[in-house]
């Protein structure tokens, strides 16, 4: 069967709207990149064309919250910083996702300590969290196609 | 002229002050009393060229008297030699601050503040540098129980 051929004339095809927009959703996906430590080199390794985020349709991050899906939590949340990740992830608009990446952001990994929000789940919900200190790209990827399933199957808002 | 020359001529002309001083493998540390701080490190800095001010840190020795300390490195450029000058305080007790002569000692005079507690007499603006206000106690002060929890953003457990 030669997909030109069947696209052709004036075929269609019936589907759920639910699922339409989720597979519209999962493959549209504007990130917010909140960077604040080390884990962001791996970030950038993801972003960049060796490992290439974009080919999972999540390549442009936009550096206004009001802009994005996707608050990607990229490192160390310190208590004083906290206040500002909240405030971030209230000014974005709905549908939104949150992804913590890397071990500080999913529990505060090693740094059991006085200074260290213990894992951002606390302070924001995460839909999918990214273990790794900091995690390989390959992690960065399945974390990401975990989140697109998530949003293929979630109840859409509309 | 000799590091340990330097160091013999400088104990010469603050022996008053001096309550201790050791040396290893080219460490040379000076104890000195709180009190004539400021005038010992003016001498440093204007008679033997320790123009740089390293570091400023603390010690808690939680249980011995006097129970802090804090630590000074200087480093001299010209002389190409580095010296530790240390100065016991008790709790409650202030040290001079050397902003009028490094201004590097403001930002670290309130580190010094902020992790372990120590005032510093005379600092322009001695507010915490690392942790937020409202937070309680110093963090690195041996007492500072090691489980304790201050967030600026209280924990919500329907995230979890």
């Amino acid at each position: 069967m030669e997909v030109d051929k069947v696209l052709a004339g004036d075929s269609f095809f019936t589907t759920r709207l639910n699922d339409v927009i989720g597979w519209s959703r999962k493959f549209s996906i504007f990130s917010y990149p909140f960077v604040t430590a080390c884990c962001g080199m791996e970030f950038m390794s993801v972003s960049c064309s060796h490992y290439d985020i974009d080919r999972f349709g999540a390549g442009l991050p936009r550096f206004s919250p009001r802009q994005a899906d996707l608050l990607m939590v990229v490192g160390t949340i310190s208590q004083k910083i906290a206040p500002v990740l909240v405030r971030i992830y209230e000014q974005m608009c709905n549908p939104k996702w949150v992804v913590a990446f890397g071990v500080c952001t999913c529990t505060g990994g090693f740094y059991d300590d006085y200074a260290t929000v213990q894992g951002i789940d606390t302070i924001v919900p995460v839909d999918v969290y990214i273990p790794g200190c900091p995690p390989r790209p390959e992690t960065v990827l399945d974390g990401l196609m975990k989140l697109q399933q998530k949003i293929q199957k979630q109840k859409q808002a509309v | 002229m000799e590091q340990s020359e330097i160091v013999r001529s400088i104990r010469e002309k603050i022996s008053n002050d001096v309550l201790g001083y050791h040396s290893y493998c080219g460490d040379e540390t000076l104890v000195v009393r709180r009190e004539a701080l400021f005038n010992i490190m003016k001498i440093l800095k204007e008679e033997f060229h320790f123009e740089m001010l390293v570091d400023i840190c603390g010690v808690d020795f939680l249980g011995k008297e006097p129970r802090f300390e804090v630590v000074y490195h200087l480093n001299s450029l010209s002389r190409k030699m580095r010296l530790r000058v240390k100065v016991p305080v008790n709790e409650g007790e202030e040290v001079e601050s050397l902003v009028p002569l490094y201004p590097i000692a403001n930002w670290l005079e309130r580190e010094t503040w902020d992790m372990m507690g120590i005032r510093f007499a005379n600092h322009p603006d001695l507010r915490r540098l690392l942790m937020y206000d409202g937070f309680v106690g110093h963090a690195l002060r041996k007492d500072y129980p090691i489980n304790k929890r201050q967030p600026l953003v209280k924990p919500k457990n329907e995230y979890r």
